[in-house]
């Protein structure tokens, strides 16, 4: 894999995927008053007459979303992570439970999101979606793979969800290497014996460095960009479990009910195996710049470091 | 009745006959379920007979046809009162109403489009359809089709803010063919609406929220079939009808009755239901 190079935000990849979706007239993009920042007006600007503008009022464009959907169109539905929140019911028993696919965004997810503070700053999003019956769950990890999983929701024919982000992240693929990307397929970006760190969203650089760093030490890891919460790729997760000591898993999120959980909920169907949590250890987050924060937070590739030296040292 | 896709046309005394079997269908499913919601069912059944019988299109033999019009029923545990006309239009057939409510059966407790043939909306958590109806309603207007979308919601249920974010929406967007119907029965789960919380003068609010509204009782057919054809051919904006109605109505001992909110009644209760209906 090439070495990183910076892109934009995954939130940029959303926007850009939305333009290339809408050659489809059965596309169409609702908005809670933050187009602007999901990147939802690229859309916007392109095709009004298929943007539906519904004010500060999540509870209401969930279920329009639906009727839409209902009637033969492939809605996109975003405002920030945080406030899908508020519709967690409206999700739950107006999108998903008749089965109706209507693809949902939420930007701006996770600690990251940073100064805005802890009222913006989504950490529970990934977990109470995990819980829904049929609901994809995604969260890219920079821009370019968010364009490409967001694109493949068209004929998806489940509702999804995906996490965005509002910083800029190293970019982990290229145009090339991104369309091996599928959902539901984790994605092998660096190999290695020791160590599985299995990431999403912003920590999969915090992986990649981290996995650089631990080279040093003599300890191999490879790093697996799970993109996909939900449905939860086994396969790679058994393929870790065969040929390596341990796990660590990284995410912007809360360590209840997010990729951790997922892992460890199904490590445990295996008869266990060694696994360390890398995210936010229960507890809401504050003001502060981005990096500062998640350094804050313990979000870092240091952590990830730390918790695979625990690993090698006690199997 | 009903497989073409036009207009069902019916007259008064066959609409009023109509909503009188409903009735009957609608104490027989509770009962034979020991479970349901008797009150909402029978306020609601002479406009739902009314709609069915002259302004929805639809087709029997294909369901999904995408240009029928839609009726989301947003008030989704008055769904007897849903089963019982789409076994009047052919889509249930009497057995399918005999399972109402148990494991497997295609008459789920509350309305589910997942389950049931001719339904337009998974009901069931209350303040949603009218979203849900916007969002149709929308897309026909993308489509350029004249499909109407019929949505109804109970009095306890516009408590609910969703209800307000969808009026707003709907009114900014000038959706004419979005028709709201409220069930004003005056009684929700725990007791009158006026003890529970108070929605007050609702047509009036509509109103303020741009909408086009008329007040009618509830259970005067003519009235009824008159307000509908109002509303299906206003098309400035969104428009409503206010549906003066009372819990319970035809059966004496449930009407406006707290009690028959969400309870079903016994076999001497039926055996009373059914004199009274028939």
């Amino acid at each position: 894999m090439s070495a990183p190079s910076t892109g934009g935000a995954s939130r940029d990849g959303y926007g850009s995927a939305l333009l290339r979706l809408s050659a489809d007239p059965r596309v169409v993009v609702l908005e809670a008053d933050l187009g602007k920042s999901t990147k939802s007006c690229l859309f916007r600007a392109e095709h009004p007459e298929r943007t539906v503008s519904l004010g500060i009022a999540e509870q209401n464009m969930m279920l329009v979303a639906a009727g839409m959907a209902s009637s033969g169109k492939v809605p996109f539905a975003s405002t920030f992570a945080i406030f899908t929140e508020r519709a967690f019911e409206q999700v739950r028993n107006g999108i998903s439970r008749p089965g109706l696919a209507v693809h949902i965004c939420g930007s701006h997810g996770g600690i990251h999101t940073g100064t805005d503070g802890s009222s913006a700053q989504s950490i529970e999003d990934l977990a109470i979606y995990r819980t829904i019956p049929g609901l994809t769950v995604i969260t890219p990890c920079d821009d370019l793979s968010a364009e490409e999983l967001t694109v493949q929701l068209l004929d998806h024919g489940n509702a999804s969800y995906t996490r965005t982000a509002r910083n800029k992240t190293p970019r982990m693929y290229d145009s090339e290497t991104v369309k091996s990307l599928e959902i539901g397929k984790g994605s092998l970006l660096r190999e290695g014996g020791d160590i599985a760190i299995v990431a999403c969203g912003v920590m999969v650089s915090e992986a990649m460095e981290a996995a650089e760093l631990l080279e040093g030490e003599g300890i191999s890891a490879r790093v697996i960009d799970m993109h996909t919460i939900k449905p939860l790729d086994s396969g790679i997760l058994d393929d870790a479990r065969v040929n390596c000591r341990g796990i660590v898993t990284a995410e912007d999120h809360s360590v209840i009910g997010g990729l951790g959980s997922a892992v460890a909920e199904y490590l445990a169907t295996k008869g266990g195996f060694p696994l360390r949590m890398v995210g936010v250890n229960d507890r809401f987050g504050e003001s502060g710049a981005s990096s500062e924060l998640m350094r804050h937070m313990g979000l870092t590739r240091n952590e990830i470091i730390a918790q695979a030296r625990e690993i090698i040292n006690s199997v | 009745m009903g497989g073409d896709a036009g207009r069902r046309n019916l007259s008064i005394p066959e609409l009023q006959e109509l909503s009188k079997d409903c009735r009957k269908h609608i104490v027989k499913m509770i009962h034979n379920a020991g479970a349901g919601h008797p009150g909402g069912s029978l306020s609601a059944i002479d406009i739902i007979a009314a709609l069915y019988g002259t302004r929805l299109r639809f087709k029997t033999s294909d369901p999904d046809w995408e240009d029928r019009d839609r009726f989301v029923m947003s008030k989704g545990h008055a769904s007897p009162a849903v089963y019982s006309i789409l076994h009047e239009m052919g889509f249930l057939n009497e057995n399918d109403l005999s399972t109402f409510r148990a494991l497997g059966s295609v008459c789920q407790g509350h309305v589910d489009m997942k389950w049931t043939d001719g339904v337009d909306f998974s009901a069931g958590s209350l303040g949603m359809g009218l979203s849900f109806g916007l969002g149709c309603a929308l897309a026909a207007r993308m489509d350029s089709s004249s499909r109407e979308t019929w949505v109804m919601v109970g009095d306890g249920e516009i408590q609910e803010g969703q209800i307000w974010e969808a009026l707003m929406a709907a009114d900014f967007h000038s959706v004419s063919g979005l028709k709201l119907i409220v069930d004003r029965n005056r009684i929700q789960n725990d007791d009158f609406v006026n003890v529970q919380m108070e929605v007050g003068d609702v047509a009036s609010k509509i109103e303020a929220f741009g909408w086009s509204v008329r007040e009618i009782n509830g259970h005067d057919m003519e009235e009824i079939v008159e307000a509908l054809e109002w509303a299906s051919n206003e098309n400035s904006g969104p428009s409503a009808i206010v549906a003066h109605t009372v819990k319970g109505k035809g059966v004496s001992f449930m009407e406006d009755n707290p009690s028959f909110h969400g309870k079903a009644p016994n076999d001497q209760e039926l055996e009373r239901a059914l004199e009274e209906l028939s």
